[in-house]
C-alpha cells in the first residue's frame, strides 16, 4: 500500500485535499485537523462513513459537500455498520470481478463523535470490531454532544459543566467518571487500539498509518478540543490540547492485540491538571472553594492512571 | 464461482425456504442479517448455502437488526446487490434505517415474514410490522403462499434495481401460515432465475473512485421537501416497472401476477378486500357461498401494498354493492389502514359501495373459512337492505362480548 510520508506541517497544505477547507465547523474546531490528517496520511482510496454530529452536519449540507472521496452518513449510531457493509461489498465484488478498478488499494474508515462512540453507537462499533472487518474507527472525542448544544456524554469527565449535567448552587457539574473507551476496545482483542492527539501530529499520523496498514478492526480515540463547549478562544485550540496531553488528562498510547501497551508520548514537564482545567470555561466552577476537592480527585485519578499505564508498558502487557 | 444447486421441477418448500432460495439464485453480493422468529430460517438456510459453497457473496451476521440494515445501506451504496430478512420487533428496530435506505434510493430487498408487534410479546403472524413500514418509502409486495414468496422475491430485485425505480423493496409473507407451511413450489433453475434477475447495475457507487459520491447529506427547509416529493413520485410511478416485471415473469413461467389481484369479481355483488394468506381463505369461502347460497361473492387483494393500486381498486369495486375491508393490524384509535385506503379510492368515483371494516387475526388468531363466510353474509345483508346493517368497524373472531365501533348512518 502507498502511504504518503509527511515530514513537516507545511506538507499537509500541499498534499491532495480530499477534505475541502470549505465547511461549517467552528473556527478553531479540532475535528477538521484530525480528519485532514487522516486523509493526508494515505494515498489509498478511501471509503468514509460519519455518524451524525458536528463533523457530519458541517460537511455535507446539500447541494454542497466537503468530501472529495466516497463518504456516507446514515444516522447517529451506525457509521461502523455502514463502513463495514461497504467493506463486505468490496470483498464480494473483488471476488466476483465486478469492481471498476480491482487493483486500487482501498481503506475503510468511520468517524464518530464521543456521543456516537461512547453512548448511542457503542453496540454498532462493538459488533463491527467483533466481526473482524478490515476498517479503522476514529472517535473525535470532544467530551460532549457538541452538535446539539453541549449535553453530557459518557465521555464527559467528572466535574465538567454541560447543559444536562450543570454546575450550579448545589452541583459541581457531571458526577460520573469518563468511560475507558480505549481499554474497552483493546478488550475486544482489536489488533490496534490507540489514543492520539492532534497537537502531537507526527505521532498521530504514524498511529493513523499503523491502523490503516493493520489488517482487521482498529480503534482510535482522538482528543478533539471544542472551542464552543469547552469555552476557550478559537486561537487556543492547540494550546489547550497541549495542556491536555502534558497534564496527562489525555495520555497518548497504543495497545497492540489487546495485550501490549506502548506509551507514545512522555511529557518532559508534566503539568498539574489545574492548569488544563483553568484554561476552559467548562471547569470554571471547580475553582470555588467548595468544589476544589473535585480538582484533587481528578489529579489523583490522572496520577493513578499514568502509574498504571507505565507499569503495563514496563511489563510489556 | 458459487456451486449451482440442482432443483426438481417441483420442490416441497415452506415460505422461508422459498425466499432463501430466491436470495441464493439472485447471487446477492451482501446479505447482512439478524435472526428473529419467524424469519430466522431464511437467515439459517442462507448460512447453510454459504457454508457449502453455494454463495460467493459476503454474509454479515450483524449484532442487531438496526446494525444489519445499516450494513445493508453501506453495502448497497458500495454498488452491489443486497438483501436481508426480518420480522416484527426486528422490523421495528430497523425502522429508522428503512427510511434512510429509501431516502438514499438504495435498492435493497427485505423479505419480511409478518408477525405481531409487542406488547404483549407474540411470535405469530399478523400485519402489524408490515403496516408500520407503509410510510417508509419502500415498495411493498405481498406474497400469499410459498410459491409467491419465491416468485416475488426474484421479481423484487428486478423492480427495485430498475434504473427508473432505484428504491428498496419489501416482500411480505405471513408468519407461520406461509413461512412454516411446506407446499409445492415450482422453482426456476439457477441459470433461468439469474438470467431473469440479471446483473446488478451499479449507480453512484462508493467504490468508483474516479467519481466520488456523498451519501446521506443534510437538507433543511430549503431542499428536504423537494427530495421527499421526488421520492414519492418515484414510488408512485414504480407501478409501470412492477407491471413490466410481472409481464416478463409470466412469459418465463406462465405465472401471472397483478398489482391488484381479483378473484370472481366479474359479476360480484359483495367483496372482501384482504392481504396475505387470508386471501386464499376468502376465495375458498366465496366459491362455496356461490355454490351453496347463491351469494355472488368476490375477493380483491392488493399485491402491491406500496405503491397502492388506487385506480385498479376503483375499477374492481365499481359495480360491487357491499365491501368488507379486512385489517390484520390493530389500528388503535382509528379505522383500519386498508379500510381508509379503500374508502379513499372509492370516494372520488360515482360508485358508492357500502364499505365496512373488520379487524381480525391479531397475534395469529385463526381466521377460518366460516369467519370469511359470515363476513360475506353480512355484506349480502347490506346489499339487500341498501344500507349498512352493522357497525362500521367490527372485530371478527374476538372472544368475549362483541366489539364494534361507529354506528352507520342509515338512509
Ligand atoms: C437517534 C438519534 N438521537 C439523537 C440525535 C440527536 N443528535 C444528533 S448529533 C447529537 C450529538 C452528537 O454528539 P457527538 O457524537 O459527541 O458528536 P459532536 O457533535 O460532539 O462532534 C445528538 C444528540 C440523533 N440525530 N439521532
Ligand atoms: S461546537 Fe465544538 S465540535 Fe462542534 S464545530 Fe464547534 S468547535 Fe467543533
Ligand atoms: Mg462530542
Amino acid at each position: 500500500m502507498a502511504i504518503t510520508s509527511i515530514k513537516n506541517l507545511k506538507e499537509f497544505s500541499t498534499t491532495n485535499e480530499r477534505f475541502e477547507g470549505a465547511h461549517l465547523l467552528c473556527p478553531g474546531c479540532a475535528h477538521s485537523m484530525i480528519v485532514r490528517e487522516l486523509l493526508n496520511c494515505t494515498d489509498d482510496n478511501l471509503v468514509l462513513a460519519t455518524n451524525t454530529g458536528c463533523l457530519e452536519v458541517s460537511t455535507a449540507v446539500y447541494p454542497y459537500t466537503s468530501w472529495d472521496t466516497s463518504w456516507i452518513h446514515i444516522g447517529f449510531e451506525n457509521a461502523a455498520s455502514a463502513v463495514t457493509g461497504a467493506e463486505a461489498m468490496y470483498k464480494a465484488r473483488k471476488r466476483k470481478g465486478t469492481l471498476k478498478d480491482p487493483d486500487a488499494p482501498v481503506k475503510f474508515v468511520a468517524f464518530g463523535g464521543d456521543g456516537s462512540t461512547f453512548d448511542i453507537g457503542f453496540q454498532w462499533i462493538s459488533g463491527a470490531v467483533e466481526r473482524g472487518h478490515d476498517f479503522t474507527y476514529i472517535c473525535l472525542d470532544n467530551e460532549n454532544y457538541a452538535n446539539t448544544g453541549g449535553q453530557r456524554s459518557s465521555a464527559t469527565p467528572i466535574g465538567a459543566h454541560t447543559s444536562t449535567a450543570q454546575a450550579g448552587r448545589v452541583s459541581y457539574g457531571k458526577k460520573q467518571k469518563k468511560k475507558d473507551i480505549v481499554g474497552i476496545f483493546a478488550a475486544h482483542g482489536a489488533p490496534y487500539v490507540a489514543q492520539l492527539s492532534p497537537n502531537k501530529w507526527k505521532i498521530m499520523a504514524k498511529g493513523f498509518q499503523k491502523a490503516l496498514e493493520t489488517e482487521g478492526p482498529c480503534f482510535i480515540n482522538t482528543v478533539s478540543a471544542c472551542t464552543t463547549e469547552w469555552k476557550f478562544d478559537p486561537k487556543d485550540t492547540i494550546h489547550v490540547t497541549d495542556l491536555a496531553t502534558d497534564s496527562l488528562m489525555f495520555p497518548i498510547y497504543e495497545i497492540i492485540n489487546g495485550t501490549k501497551l506502548n506509551i507514545l508520548y512522555r511529557p518532559k514537564n508534566i503539568i498539574p491538571v489545574e492548569e488544563y482545567l483553568a484554561a476552559q470555561g467548562r471547569y470554571k466552577h471547580l475553582f470555588k472553594p467548595e468544589n476544589r476537592h473535585v480538582i484533587e480527585q481528578i489529579q489523583k485519578e490522572i496520577d493513578e492512571k499514568w502509574e498504571y499505564l507505565q507499569r503495563r508498558e514496563e511489563a510489556s502487557v | 464461482m458459487a456451486d449451482k444447486m440442482e432443483l426438481n421441477e417441483v420442490e416441497v418448500w415452506d415460505g422461508n425456504y422459498a425466499a432463501s432460495q430466491a436470495l441464493r439464485q439472485a447471487q446477492v453480493d451482501v446479505v447482512a442479517a439478524y435472526p428473529i422468529t419467524p424469519s430466522t430460517p431464511i437467515v439459517e438456510n442462507y448460512g447453510a448455502y454459504v457454508a457449502n459453497g453455494y454463495v460467493d457473496g459476503e454474509y454479515v451476521m450483524a449484532e442487531s437488526e438496526h446494525g444489519a440494515m445499516s450494513a445493508c445501506v453501506g453495502a448497497a451504496a458500495a454498488g452491489g446487490r443486497v438483501a436481508t430478512a426480518t420480522s416484527s420487533q426486528g422490523f421495528m428496530l430497523m425502522l429508522e434505517v428503512l427510511y434512510q435506505a429509501s431516502g438514499m434510493r438504495l435498492p435493497i430487498v427485505l423479505t419480511v415474514v409478518n408477525r405481531a408487534v409487542a406488547s404483549p410479546l407474540n411470535v405469530r403472524g399478523d400485519h402489524g410490522d408490515m403496516y408500520a413500514g407503509r410510510d417508509s418509502g419502500w415498495v411493498q409486495i405481498d406474497a400469499f403462499n410459498a410459491q409467491e414468496a419465491y416468485d416475488l422475491t426474484l421479481c423484487a430485485f428486478k423492480i427495485g434495481e430498475d434504473l427508473d425505480v432505484r428504491l428498496p423493496v419489501m416482500v411480505h409473507q405471513d408468519g407461520f401460515v406461509t413461512s412454516h407451511t411446506a407446499q409445492n413450489v415450482y422453482p426456476l433453475s439457477d441459470e433461468e432465475a439469474y438470467a431473469f434477475v440479471g446483473d446488478y447495475k451499479p449507480v453512484d457507487e462508493m467504490l468508483d473512485f474516479s467519481r466520488p459520491v456523498t451519501y446521506g447529506a443534510q437538507t433543511e427547509e430549503d431542499w428536504h421537501y423537494e427530495h421527499k416529493a421526488k421520492q414519492h413520485k418515484a414510488l408512485m410511478e414504480s407501478y409501470k416497472v412492477i407491471d413490466k416485471v410481472f409481464e416478463e415473469f409470466e412469459k418465463k413461467t406462465g405465472r401471472k401476477y397483478n398489482r391488484l389481484e381479483q378473484y370472481m369479481m366479474e359479476d360480484a355483488e359483495v367483496a372482501i378486500v384482504a392481504l396475505g394468506t387470508t386471501v386464499e381463505t376468502a376465495i375458498y369461502a366465496a366459491e362455496q357461498l356461490r355454490k351453496d347460497e347463491g351469494i355472488k361473492a368476490g375477493v380483491v387483494a392488493p399485491r402491491s401494498f406500496r405503491p397502492f393500486p388506487y385506480n385498479e381498486i376503483r375499477e374492481a369495486l365499481a359495480n360491487v354493492k357491499s365491501v368488507a375491508v379486512l385489517d390484520r393490524s390493530c389500528p388503535m384509535g382509528a379505522m383500519g389502514a386498508l379500510y381508509n385506503e379503500i374508502c379513499g379510492a372509492m370516494a372520488s368515483t360515482p360508485a358508492n359501495p357500502l364499505v365496512t371494516n373488520y379487524i381480525y387475526g391479531l397475534g395469529g388468531r385463526d381466521f377460518a373459512v366460516e369467519d370469511a363466510k359470515n363476513i360475506f353474509r353480512e355484506q349480502k345483508a347490506n346489499a339487500d337492505a341498501g344500507y349498512i346493517t352493522t357497525e362500521l368497524q367490527q372485530f371478527s373472531g374476538l372472544r368475549g362480548p362483541k366489539l364494534a365501533f361507529y354506528e352507520a348512518k342509515r338512509s
